[in-house]
């Protein structure tokens, strides 16, 4: 079953090879910590993301997803094995990297409008027009990206005047205000309301659709997964690996009316059971 | 909040005023001798009367501890921004900050005669001290997620320590330099008292050695408002630039 492209969902078979990569990982390990307090957080992963991909990982609290993005983003080394992103070792450095962290940081000296225009602030080529664009195009960018995600008027606010939700729909604007060729989204939509995720699941498919990033959701919604991606890798409890790797493929635009239809439902049942069966196995492991 | 700030300010006030004329009461009802304990009253009027006299001295003594201040905020900065730097130091750094200032004076006399400069020198050794420790602590303490923001997108270790390291420091920073100017201050006129004739340390040495008491406390007198006029001039920077830190609601952003 492992790392089989599943044919269930897909009329098409995948060709393999025929884009380039965007992301690897062969038997990619990390370890957190030495000796005694070790926590191997990933065991040997293999993981191969096309250029242009849509992947949603989903696995049990825990279990090393937001150690995955940390990888690709280079904030973290493998232990052991390797990863290679855009042909690299350092992901920003090959390529425009969008990451929304799981826990929407903020610089709290800054404004929202000021934190959402700090990747142009770093990152080429706007770098280099930034001083001269922050007043002007760049805040309109900004503010454009945060009336999409219904934070209209709240620019010039300060990180802590903003609810939890806000912040994290904001951390979201910041991962895309460079047009970044890969999105590192780590449970972006979390703390937001049903109603609320289910719009921004629409912009977000949109986007893709248009630019078509390369993207690594990370999330504990099947729905979500099932809404949004080509790909749902399913991960093991602690340390993790891929335990499945199965295609999405339903019809582009998705609707939030097709997550109730049958096929749908029948992917999200089969995604529960892989999760389910790596939380008991793990128990028994533990226990 | 607004009336609490504004009864708070009011109170202060009432304090200092109080302090005053209980001190020119207490003066008055002992008879106190002037050359032992001057009325606040006799104090301000030497100080307005000989205002002329004094002002090159106020210059002078405000220049040597800014200049000696400025360079100490420099020197301390630069140690306490890079990390190498600041634990190669350390160990010296703590060994020289516990040697009384007094006693380095006559060694900087020795080398540069004596002035203006052991006056700068002094104030510099004084002030330094805080402002390393606290801008080292400052950047040790920044939350790493912070960093990570930034790591993410490729950042170098310099955009780095520019947009979030030292953004971070600022109000470690403020804090040590509101301590650092009023050493500033001790050390210029201590340096003045022993080896200088210009300065208000100088004014104070020479008018308690004619007994000119009330003189020798105008002399106190204007260091005491010096140290609180630059104490507010860095609250008002303060505010603006760390605002943030303490989450004040009408903080502006630009
Ligand atoms: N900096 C760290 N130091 C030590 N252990 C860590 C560190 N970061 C993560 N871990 C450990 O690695 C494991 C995987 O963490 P990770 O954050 O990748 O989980 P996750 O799958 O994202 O979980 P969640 O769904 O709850 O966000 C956890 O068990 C955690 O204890
Ligand atoms: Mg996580």
């Amino acid at each position: 079953m492992r790392m089989q492209p599943n044919a269930q969902f897909d009329g098409q078979p995948v060709p393999e090879g025929a884009t380039a990569t965007a992301i690897e990982l062969s038997e990619a390990s990390v370890t957190f910590g030495r000796g005694d307090r070790a926590v191997p957080a990933l065991s040997k992963t293999t993981l191969k993301i096309a250029d242009g991909e849509f992947v949603a990982l989903v696995g049990p609290s825990g279990c090393g997803k937001s150690t995955i993005l940390r990888l690709v983003s280079g904030l973290v080394q493998p232990t052991s094995g390797v990863v290679i992103v855009g042909g690299r070792e350092v992901a920003a450095r090959a390529m425009r990297v969008g990451m929304a962290f799981q826990n929407p940081t903020m610089l709290p000296w800054m404004t929202i409008e000021r934190n959402i225009m700090l990747p142009l602030k770093i990152v080429e080529p706007f770098r280099s027009n930034f001083r001269k664009l922050r007043k002007t195009e760049f805040r309109d960018k900004a503010n454009a990206l945060l009336e999409q995600v219904g934070l209209n008027g709240f620019g010039n606010r300060y990180p802590w005047q903003l609810s939890g939700g806000m912040l994290q729909r904001a951390n979201l604007c910041r991962a895309l205000i460079h047009e970044p060729r890969m999105l590192l989204l780590d449970e972006p939509f979390g703390a937001l309301d049903q109603f609320t995720r289910e719009e921004l699941w629409a912009i977000l498919q949109n986007l893709w659709m248009t630019h078509k990033p390369t993207v690594l959701l990370v999330t504990h919604d099947l729905r979500e997964a099932g809404f949004l991606a080509s790909r749902i890798c399913v991960m093991s409890a602690r340390p993790g690996r891929i335990l499945d790797d199965s295609r999405v493929g339903f019809a582009r635009p998705r609707t939030v009316a097709m997550t109730f239809e049958p096929e749908f439902v029948a992917l999200n049942q089969k995604l529960r059971t892989f999760i389910e069966d790596a939380r008991s196995a793990a128990e028994q492991e533990a226990g | 909040m607004f009336g609490i700030d504004v009864r708070q300010k009011a109170w202060s006030a009432g304090l200092i005023v109080l302090f005053f004329v209980a001190w020119e009461l207490f003066c008055l009802m002992t008879g106190m001798s002037d050359l032992v304990l001057p009325r606040p009253s006799q104090v301000f009027l030497t100080l307005f009367q000989r205002f002329p006299v004094l002002w090159p001295h106020i210059v002078q003594t405000l220049a040597t501890t800014m200049f000696g201040f400025v360079l100490g905020v420099a020197l301390g900065a630069i140690i306490g921004v890079s990390k190498t730097a600041y634990d190669t130091c350390y160990p010296l750094l703590i060994g020289f900050s516990s040697i009384p200032k007094v006693a380095v004076v006559p060694i900087f006399v020795l080398w540069f005669g004596s002035g203006t400069v052991p006056a700068v020198l002094t104030a510099l050794s004084i002030c330094f001290f805080p402002i390393v420790v606290n801008i080292a602590t400052g950047l040790a303490t920044t939350e790493p997620e912070l960093e990570d923001v930034l790591k993410a997108l490729g950042a170098s270790k310099l955009d780095i320590l520019w947009n979030v390291g030292l953004p971070r420091t600022m109000p470690f920073f403020f804090a040590s330099l509101k301590v650092a100017i009023s050493y500033a201050f001790v050390g210029a006129v201590l340096s003045e008292t022993v080896a200088s004739n210009r300065g208000i340390g100088n004014v104070m040495m020479t008018a308690s050695s004619n007994f000119n008491v009330p003189l020798v406390f105008a002399g106190l007198f204007v260091l005491a408002g010096l140290g609180v006029a630059l104490y507010v001039v860095f609250s008002l920077i303060e505010g603006r630039v760390t605002g943030w830190a303490t989450r004040k609601n009408d903080v502006i952003a630009t």
